[in-house]
């Protein structure tokens, strides 16, 4: 069966493999090779080594949005799952009408960032109003009320994730720690708590890349405003791109810094919370 | 079921809550019916004699974004990607899982890869090599489409195949069925339920989508829903609230009306993609 497999490659693999090409391995290579060159398309691409990178680093809008987005991400990683772990553990007390809330909290998730961008816009500028203030006044009304969205969008989400974790964990260890006289907060201590971290482990990851990556809700509700003070990074680099003629090459270098920065952190949250990961 | 009682406030509080919740949307709803003027100034209030204006922002909404052209465009590339990500992907998940050679296993550990890789990562060069291909329409991203989707999908197929056992693939092999028919008449039909959830959650991706088409398609031409949304907003920033209200709603419906009927399939496919991934 192995050898005959083999004839069949083009029917099976080579779709997929030739889009897998068109769509990531190609663009990602010349990706990393045009950040070391000076260019408007790609077709006129000349070699600078590492100019495009050096420029990264003195350009104060990518520093401060850098700053921004870590300090972003730290806020809603911790927020979200803080929020959807302690709503998960409600639901799960069998209370009733648990299937309702479920669907309400989890319907953010399917409305695009755009559409959620604009949805934020009017509520917030509406709240605003009363102070006299709008959205933009300034850069902290932006950072929260991008973190309240993603608050708002993501927590259904997590929350869904969390359920999960917390159905498969067995009675049985509950009834022996209700015999063993442990109060409420001993319980999930030392049960509850170590025996979901795989979904803890899942679920930070997640918010971790969603908020590094976070593009389409920060152009909807700011894009930016006031004056770039409330541009992440995915926006930057976009911005880069296509609002500063001369600027692709560094826009293409952000790029890399920024992939290579999603991948340390991730690898390095990973390996965090998976060390705390106990066998059953 | 002294248990149930003891949960009648939390009932209540979730209750206020899930209300708050949905009150965003609501708000949006209630503005979709107001005079311009009305909506900055009083986005709170209901809509009464003097602010409502009946279906005049959707009207002008439709008119000004070609808000149905949007929505077929959208539909189409939505549901085409969808199909296409799904035949293509699970048979090549197949094959790399039941040949054992160096391309295969390139091919699974670039799959993870490229499910880290930031979008703006190979936006640039992703946008020019698809101009140089022409594949700037509705057709033709379905290629970029199954290319960058491609990472998920074939690990979540074979995380999926490999659960399979193999002993049912060389019965069918053995009673004269060739590597095609084995695929669409034995591993097909076991692979439903993974089917239904990488299509969901490629589905919520491409519908919401907007940077990839925004850059890939010829944007004078072809429009989905969220850059036509985009494309409300003014040069300077002005935007016509009257008309977003309206078109924001029309952007909502169909979305709420797919997740009422799918709801336990959305549910179930992101546990079991979090599971996998």
């Amino acid at each position: 069966m192995k050898k005959s497999l083999k004839k069949y490659f083009p029917i099976f693999m080579l779709p997929t493999f030739l889009a897998f090409c068109i769509g990531f391995i190609i663009p990602f290579g010349m990706g990393i090779y045009l950040s070391f060159c000076e260019f408007t398309t790609v077709t006129n691409a000349t070699f600078v080594g590492f100019k495009n990178y050096m420029k990264v680093f003195t350009d104060a809008t990518f520093l401060h949005s850098l700053w921004l987005t870590a300090l972003f991400t730290v806020v809603s990683v911790i927020l979200i799952n803080v929020l959807a772990y302690a709503v998960a553990l409600l639901m799960t007390k069998g209370i009733r009408g648990t299937n309702i809330f479920r669907t309400v909290f989890f319907m953010p998730n399917l409305i695009g960032g755009i559409v959620l961008g604009y949805i934020w816009q009017l509520i917030f500028n509406g709240i605003l109003q009363y102070f006299g203030r709008t959205l933009t006044y300034s850069a902290s009304y932006g950072f929260w009320g991008l973190v309240i969205l993603m608050c708002w969008q993501q927590v259904g989400y997590m929350m869904i994730i969390y359920i999960a974790g917390l159905q498969s964990i067995p009675g049985d260890l509950y009834e022996a720690a209700e015999i063993d006289g442990a109060s409420r907060w001993q319980t999930l201590k030392k049960i509850t708590l170590p025996l979901s971290m795989p979904s803890i482990t899942i679920c930070t990851f997640l918010s971790v890349t969603n908020g590094f990556k976070l593009f389409d809700q920060n152009l909807a509700l700011t894009n930016g405003q006031p004056s770039d003070k409330t541009e992440l990074l995915a926006l930057n680099i976009y911005n880069t791109f296509y609002g500063r003629t001369g600027w692709e090459g560094v826009g293409q270098a952000k790029s890399v810094i920024f992939f290579l920065l999603v991948v340390v952190i991730a690898l390095l949250q990973l390996s965090a919370t998976r060390s705390k990961e106990v066998q059953q | 079921m002294e248990k149930t009682k003891k949960h009648v406030g939390l009932t209540v509080f979730f209750s206020i809550f899930s209300v708050i919740y949905v009150l965003p949307i609501l708000i949006v709803v209630l503005n979709a019916f107001k005079k311009k003027a009305y909506i900055n100034r009083y986005p709170f209030s209901m809509p009464d004699e003097k602010s409502f204006v009946g279906l005049e922002n959707f009207v002008e909404g439709i008119r000004k974004i070609d808000f149905f052209s949007a929505f077929g465009y959208s539909l189409f590339i939505t549901v085409a990607s969808v199909a296409v990500i799904l035949v293509c992907t699970s048979m090549c998940a197949w094959y790399i899982s039941r040949r054992d050679s160096k391309v295969t296993k390139a091919m699974y550990y670039l799959c993870i890869f490229s499910m880290v890789v930031p979008f703006q990562m190979v936006m640039f060069t992703l946008s020019k090599l698809s101009d140089m291909l022409k594949l700037g329409n509705p057709v033709g991203i379905i290629i970029v489409y199954l290319g960058f989707g491609a990472g998920l999908a074939v690990f979540m197929f074979c995380g999926f195949v490999k659960n399979i056992p193999i002993e049912i693939e060389e019965a069918a092999t053995i009673d004269g069925c060739s590597p095609l028919q084995t695929f669409f008449k034995v591993v097909f039909p076991v692979m439903k339920p993974t089917y239904l959830s990488v299509g969901i959650l490629e589905t919520m991706w491409i519908w919401n989508d907007y940077l990839l088409p925004l850059l890939v398609l010829n944007i004078k031409k072809y429009k989905t829903i969220p850059i036509a949304i985009q494309y409300l907003k003014g040069g300077y920033g002005s935007i016509d609230w009257g008309a977003m209200m309206a078109m924001l709603v029309l952007a909502i419906i169909p979305i709420i009306l797919f997740y009422l009927v799918c709801q336990k399939y959305i549910i179930e496919g992101v546990i079991a993609g979090a599971v996998k991934g």
